[in-house]
């Protein structure tokens, strides 16, 4: 199991070298890890048809407790035969697609990484490694959106889906921790849904609402759908896998995986249904305002999206089953109709339905095809669109509390469009007469046909022998979901029932409007409000709040001026430091005076003074020399004090400052005393806070014992652990190094930095 | 830069600097067990090449560094991270000591170990760091 998930990431590093070795051929070659993977997973059907569930677990981070464990049940199975079935048919349709494209070795390798994510996510029993696979679908899509990178809109596009999808990633991190922590400290799946009492936890609510903020987001559910449209900028194969097979159904995976442990919440059932059937009705009618094929697709893909959200939510026996259902055949007709879409958009250079027509003759296979995955999309007997579509209406129906009415008209309305939409995308090419097109279409090669015919094939078989995909992948699936075993049966013929008679009056309704379409479409023309108010704006507007607030807060913050940093960073301390020492107010500060030596007070004396003189002197020569006081009098004191290694530092230090100041005392313009009184007043109260409080806080700190000092045992440890009698060395190089492996780190920045600033200067002034 | 052009400062220059340099390996080898170690003697070093620079000309410093400054501050920063990675073979922490008491004739016992290339890191980048700002003061001053 691990190799399978992995295999997937070896492949990515070999992919550009293989496909530069093998040029045309390369796609047909890759294509066998995938269709070994699918038939590696298929071997898995017996045993989980029977209801087993089995978990394989791999230790990765022992320290921490994180295990590579994968489950494997029906859910699991019906995703990853998905992805690596698809995925088959998607890597060979690239090659074909992609011909003699500069990146298609780059394309591979992102694809293959992107493939190993997405099993990795649906197999993942351990929820942290569930959460990276999640993130690294959402990278590896950010990627392949902007895969035709010189384009603006594609990198646009790209940075909008990562970021709507990383954001929501933020939330479901949160809301994972939370429902391990929930499930008494519970980190599996499988140990997640077995818990008890998790709807006790005080933080369900918020947990709940962080999960679905990161599914929703997933899977392009309002108002977070305006992502996925969007992501069409990517190549056709990708839209194709990535944004309606696969990656767009995490979140409904999530949603399906976690509902045995939520279906309880009246939230849960709420916010996916009226959520759902808001996304369906909402996809829908984008749907039939659009004129690209590939944007058509999309709508219809988030329409699906809100279907088995809203399914899932009504969550009964049916609805289950619906979902599971929908699911599989959602995957099957919209993988085929998209690479349909490409191979029209390929052969004739244009995307949009009301330029192409008459193709029937010239693209014979690619219309027969057309014509049966469309067919499942409107929901048309004898297809397996068809079961599904009847089980969602029934499970609409059967929604409880007062919500039936509400889930069964919008499925009604948005099946009609649907309908419409479906007529559209497979009758408005391909019949009429013969439109001028930017390139002169051909048939499509049989790279880019085998996957729309074998799985609008599926379609018909899974349609017409409904008990095959029932009992091999559906009721193990729907048992997963469902937290039950149930049998599953799925028939084209239910008897005359009121979903019969919804689809029909869907199917007639739709007719109709695909009759009227161009009217409609007019329509929709007049309708620009949708555009200017739409949940992509908000985007837009809540991209600009942040740039506008973290500039403000750079004006206010970090405006350039040295001053304005220092007086930030001390009001700071004084404020934090002094609240908490406000706290303290009965701590002893024994100002034991009688043991100061008198040498020692002259030392301070003189350090004082040379602070004093430094601050108010107007020479920039007498400044530099009280500095100098200053710090050989700090020195002198630790020296007194007996810390020698310091003393000797702070000499050194002072050394180094004075050579420093030589170099730039010279090139300082001159001195001018640009502050007001007021200012001068100010800078001293704060600079006087500053020390007050230090001084303060020395006292405090000398005669308060919170815990055993550390110093005691470091200096026992120091020889015989240390092996070195400096123990201040000691703990530098060998008790603490990875603390001084972080400050010489900073040592270096900070330099790198100095000198980046010293010589861009210098070649501004040569330019 | 051009240095100070005093007589004086350069004759004891060329006295000073082997001193200087041969006092800094010192105080960094005797650093784990009286004061020193490799902060205070890159310090040290880091003065002295200063020194040089003044007396002589930058031009002259960077040659008796052996060593381009910033490739140094690398340098070290890569023994540094270098020294804690043999612990993890041995099955232990990263950065956990690990020693190589050495019996030298004449000198006596020299201990070997990983905190000891880790302070050599330590010195590296003190001394690049302090350095590349100085040069680089000097140098852009025309």
């Amino acid at each position: 199991m691990l190799l399978a998930v992995l295999s997937g990431f070896i492949l990515c590093a070999l992919a550009p070298w293989l496909t530069r070795s093998f040029g045309e051929r390369a796609g047909w070659l890759l294509a066998l890890l995938p269709a070994a993977l699918f038939v590696y997973f298929l071997t898995w059907v017996p045993a989980i048809a029977d209801g087993e569930s089995v978990i394989i677990t791999y230790p990765w981070i022992p320290g921490l407790d994180v295990n590579l464990s994968f489950l494997v049940d029906g859910l699991s199975l019906l995703f990853a035969l998905l992805i690596s079935g698809i995925g088959t048919f998607i890597i060979i349709y690239a090659g074909g697609y992609l011909h003699g494209h500069e990146y298609l070795p780059r394309f591979y390798a992102i694809m293959f990484a992107f493939m190993a994510s997405m099993l990795g996510l649906v197999v993942s029993d351990n929820i942290i490694t569930l959460f990276v696979f999640w993130e690294l679908t959402s990278i590896t899509s950010y990627m392949l959106i902007g895969f035709n990178h010189e384009d603006k809109n594609a990198r646009w596009y790209a940075l909008q889906g990562l970021i709507v999808t990383v954001a929501g990633g933020l939330a479901l991190l949160a809301g994972l921790v939370m429902l391990a922590v929930a499930a008494g400290g519970e980190y599996t799946l499988s140990g997640i849904l077995a818990a008890e009492d998790m709807h006790a936890a005080p933080f369900f609510t918020g947990m709940l609402l962080a999960i679905l903020f990161g599914t929703f987001t997933k899977s392009a559910q309002v108002p977070f759908h305006f992502w996925l449209p969007n992501a069409m900028a990517a190549p056709t194969p990708v839209s194709a896998f990535l944004h309606s097979a696969t990656m767009v159904k995490a979140g409904v995976y999530l949603m399906a995986r976690l509902n045995p442990a939520m279906a309880e919440s009246d939230l849960w059932f709420y916010m996916l249904g009226i959520f759902g059937a808001l996304t369906m009705l909402t996809g829908s009618v984008m749907a039939l305002r659009s004129t690209g094929v590939k944007a058509i697709l999309a709508y219809t893909t988030i329409m699906a999206l809100g279907t088995l959200t809203m399914l899932i939510g009504i969550g009964t026996e049916g609805a289950i089953i619906a979902a599971m259902t929908f699911l599989l055949a959602h995957a099957l007709y919209k993988a085929a109709l998209f690479m349909l879409a490409g191979a029209l958009d390929h052969e004739t250079g244009t995307k949009d339905v009301t330029k192409m027509g008459g193709l029937r003759h010239v693209m014979p296979i690619t219309f027969i095809a057309a014509c049966v995955a469309a067919l499942s999309l409107a929901g048309l007997p004898p297809l397996f669109g068809f079961i599904a579509k009847e089980l969602m209406f029934e499970a609409t129906l059967g929604a409880r509390g007062g919500m039936a009415v509400f889930t069964a008209t919008l499925a009604v309305l948005s099946a009609i469009m649907i309908v419409a939409m479906a007529a559209v995308f497979a009758l408005r090419p391909f019949t009429g007469a013969r439109k001028e097109t930017p390139k002169t279409p051909h048939e499509a090669p049989p790279s880019m046909l085998a996957g729309p015919v074998v799985l609008a094939g599926l379609s018909l078989i899974f349609g017409l022998a409904g008990f095959i995909p029932a009992m091999a992948i559906v009721q193990p699936a729907v048992a997963a979901v469902f937290g039950a075993e149930l049998s599953v049966e799925l028939y084209l013929w239910h008897g005359i029932n009121a979903p019969l008679m919804m689809s029909i009056l869907a199917v007639i309704l739709g007719l109709v409007l695909f009759w009227k379409w161009d009217t409609v479409l007019d329509g929709f023309k007049r309708l620009t409000f949708i555009d200017r108010f739409g949940a992509e704006r908000g985007y837009e507007r809540f991209m600009d709040a942040i740039v506008w607030v973290a500039e403000w807060q750079t004006r206010i913050l970090q405006n350039g001026y040295m001053s304005n940093y220092l007086l930030v960073i001390v009001l700071t301390i004084v404020g934090l430091t002094g609240w908490t020492l406000l706290g303290h107010t009965d701590t002893p500060m024994p100002l034991a005076l009688a043991d100061v030596n008198l040498y020692e007070a002259v030392v301070a004396a003189l350090v004082v003074a040379g602070a004093v003189f430094a601050s108010v002197t107007r020479s920039r020569l007498g400044a530099v020399a009280t500095l100098g006081i200053v710090g050989f009098g700090i020195a002198l004191i630790y020296v007194l004090f007996s810390a020698p290694d310091l003393g000797t530092t702070q000499i050194m230090v002072e050394t180094l400052t004075v050579i420093l100041l030589v170099l730039v005392l010279f090139r300082l313009p001159e001195f001018i005393n640009y502050s007001s009184a007021g200012t001068r007043v100010r800078d001293a109260a704060v600079a006087l806070s500053l020390g007050g409080l230090m001084t303060l806080l020395i006292l405090a700190v000398n005669d308060a014992t919170v815990a055993e000092p550390i110093s005691d045992t470091l200096v026992a440890w120091s020889e015989p652990e240390g092996h070195g009698r400096n123990i201040v060395n000691v703990i530098l190089v060998d008790f603490r190094a990875l603390d001084t492996l972080g400050e010489i780190f900073v040592i270096g920045l900070a330099a790198i930095g100095v000198y980046a600033m010293i010589r861009f200067r210098a070649e501004d002034k040569a330019q | 830069m051009t240095g100070m052009d005093s007589l004086i400062l350069r004759t004891a220059t060329r006295f000073m600097m082997p001193l200087l340099l041969l006092f800094s390996l010192f105080v960094l080898l005797r650093g784990h067990d009286e004061p020193g170690g490799g902060f205070i003697a890159g310090l040290v070093a880091a003065v002295a090449f200063s020194l040089y620079a003044f007396a002589f000309d930058t031009r002259g410093a960077r040659d008796i560094m052996w060593m381009e400054p910033r490739m140094m501050l690398g340098a070290g920063l890569f023994i540094a991270t270098l020294s804690g990675i043999p612990a993890i073979f041995q099955g232990r922490a990263f950065f956990a000591a690990i020693w190589w008491p050495v019996e030298v004739p004449v000198l006596g016992e020299i201990k070997l170990s990983t905190p000891l290339v880790f302070d050599i890191g330590v010195y590296m980048v003190v001394i690049g760091s302090v350095m590349a700002i100085v040069l680089a003061l000097a140098e852009a001053e025309d």
